[in-house]
């Protein structure tokens, strides 16, 4: 009989859960970590959110082969510091996703098992320095029109990661274009170099925003919950009519002969974007798909032994009071 | 074309979603088999308070302190920081919202707007 009860209570409970949930989504208000959510919107977070870090953390081997040989002292110590900020937006986002109840260790574990994902931008290679200033341009550029929505997801730990990560992308954003203006004003190889950079990241970079809309089944859900606030097509638009007035300005132009400004609607037309290529790299099939894990998987063991000594010292502080007092 | 159910919305481009783990749910996450996890909380100039800006893991006080440094401050967004171990956080629950904030509720005369003022009078 008090099982009855029991079973009755949790039902009314989980009920006024849901209304409180439904309300606050209405409202677009913000769910913060101990409210109680679907199991659903608590999933899809903790995989968009968790894709988004380890995106964030092998994004940063692309640049990093360039650190050596920047051109100069100047070019080298900015893309340190934007190295450097890709693995802190990765850390923004692991601790977002961990206050939805799971662990980086694991999150990490499933990236190095090939089980979770990154975004497959990342298994194109840099083949010269122009590709710096090219992923700043187009790639970063792609990325914040993606991410300035999520300032605004319906979960408050992720926006507000978010949040910080949009402020920093723009300086981001800006030293790529400062890369390619500079280069496609210099000697005609400079120039060369910069134009061939763009004629390789342009359409993998419109392919970042994912399949046409009536190819994504998933959108409408994220829509619903407030945790994607535009439609891919919308977003990939929304980026084209940005860039294409700033090639203009760098002189260089878009590998695309069918891409037309038209009068009427105010928009860029583009031409098809060639989704197989899109998805043998999301099979694996890219050109530096395994490297990159392999690169991930090496940094990670052969960095064991600093996190082994560091937790060692901090159980000999930790036990030392004791052992003063015995 | 069958295409794998996919999102675009994690910001570098789009990554699948479909049959992709989301982990196991921890019972405790704040004092979890990986290092602890300390709320990091920074004070952005004098005259202002700590705010609460993010956590991060680390073995120890003084490698909390230095990542907080490295990972939310590197554009001189603070002038002091703050760690405080995760677990160290006593927390309202959610769940007893209403009866917990009730008292604040029905007492409206507690802002000065409750009370009904002559306009003419001045500097009140």
């Amino acid at each position: 009989m008090s099982t009855s009860t029991d079973e009755s209570t949790e039902f009314i409970e989980s009920t006024e859960s849901i209304e409180a949930f439904e309300a606050l989504i209405a409202a677009d208000d913000r769910i913060e970590p101990r409210d109680w959510m679907p199991e659903g919107y608590r999933k899809t977070l903790i995989r968009q959110i968790a894709q988004h870090a380890h995106s964030e953390i092998i994004g940063m081997q692309p640049e990093g082969n360039w650190l050596t040989r920047a051109p100069s002292l100047r070019r080298k110590a900015i893309l340190l510091a934007k190295v450097q900020d890709e693995a802190g937006h990765g850390l923004y986002l692991y601790s977002a996703a961990e206050t939805l109840g799971v662990d980086r260790a694991e999150l990490l574990d499933l990236l190095h098992a090939g089980r979770q994902r990154y975004s497959s931008i990342f298994n194109y290679p840099t083949l010269t320095w122009a590709d710096m200033g090219a992923i700043g341009w187009l790639v970063d550029g792609a990325a914040i029109v993606n991410q300035v929505p999520i300032c605004r997801c319906s979960y408050g730990p992720y926006a507000r990661a978010m949040v910080r990560i949009c402020k920093e992308e723009s300086f981001h954003q800006r030293q790529g274009f400062e890369i390619l203006n500079t280069l496609s004003h210099g000697t005609p190889a400079q120039k060369a170099m910069a134009q061939d950079a763009v004629d390789r990241w342009w359409w993998p970079s419109l392919m970042m925003f994912g399949p046409p809309d009536d190819e994504s089944p998933n959108s409408a859900q994220s829509m619903a919950w407030g945790i994607k606030r535009f439609s891919n097509d919308e977003l990939r638009q929304k980026f084209v009519d940005m860039t294409v007035p700033q090639s203009e300005v760098l002189e260089l132009t878009l590998p695309d002969p069918d891409l037309v400004y038209d009068d009427e609607s105010g928009h860029y037309r583009f031409g098809a974007i060639d989704w197989s290529e899109f998805f043998a790299v999301l099979k694996g099939n890219g050109p530096c798909n395994e490297e990159r894990i392999e690169h991930r998987r090496r940094a990670h063991d052969e960095g064991a032994w600093v996190r082994e000594a560091a937790s060692a010292y901090a159980a000999k502080q930790t036990a030392r009071p004791t052992a003063e007092v015995a | 074309m069958s295409t794998p159910d996919l999102t675009a919305a994690g910001g570098h481009g789009a990554v699948p979603v479909e049959g992709v783990p989301a982990g196991h749910r921890s019972e405790t996450p704040a004092s979890r088999t990986d290092w602890p996890l300390w709320e990091v909380f920074v004070r952005s100039r004098r005259g202002l308070n700590h705010q609460h800006v993010g956590s991060l893991h680390a073995p120890d006080a003084a490698m909390a302190l230095r990542n907080a440094r490295d990972v939310y401050t590197r554009r001189s967004e603070g002038v002091s920081l703050w760690v405080v171990p995760a677990a160290a956080i006593v927390a309202s629950s959610p769940d007893e919202k209403d009866s917990f904030f009730d008292p604040a509720a029905d007492k409206a005369y507690r802002h000065p707007t409750f009370y009904d003022i002559p306009p003419e009078v001045q500097h009140l």
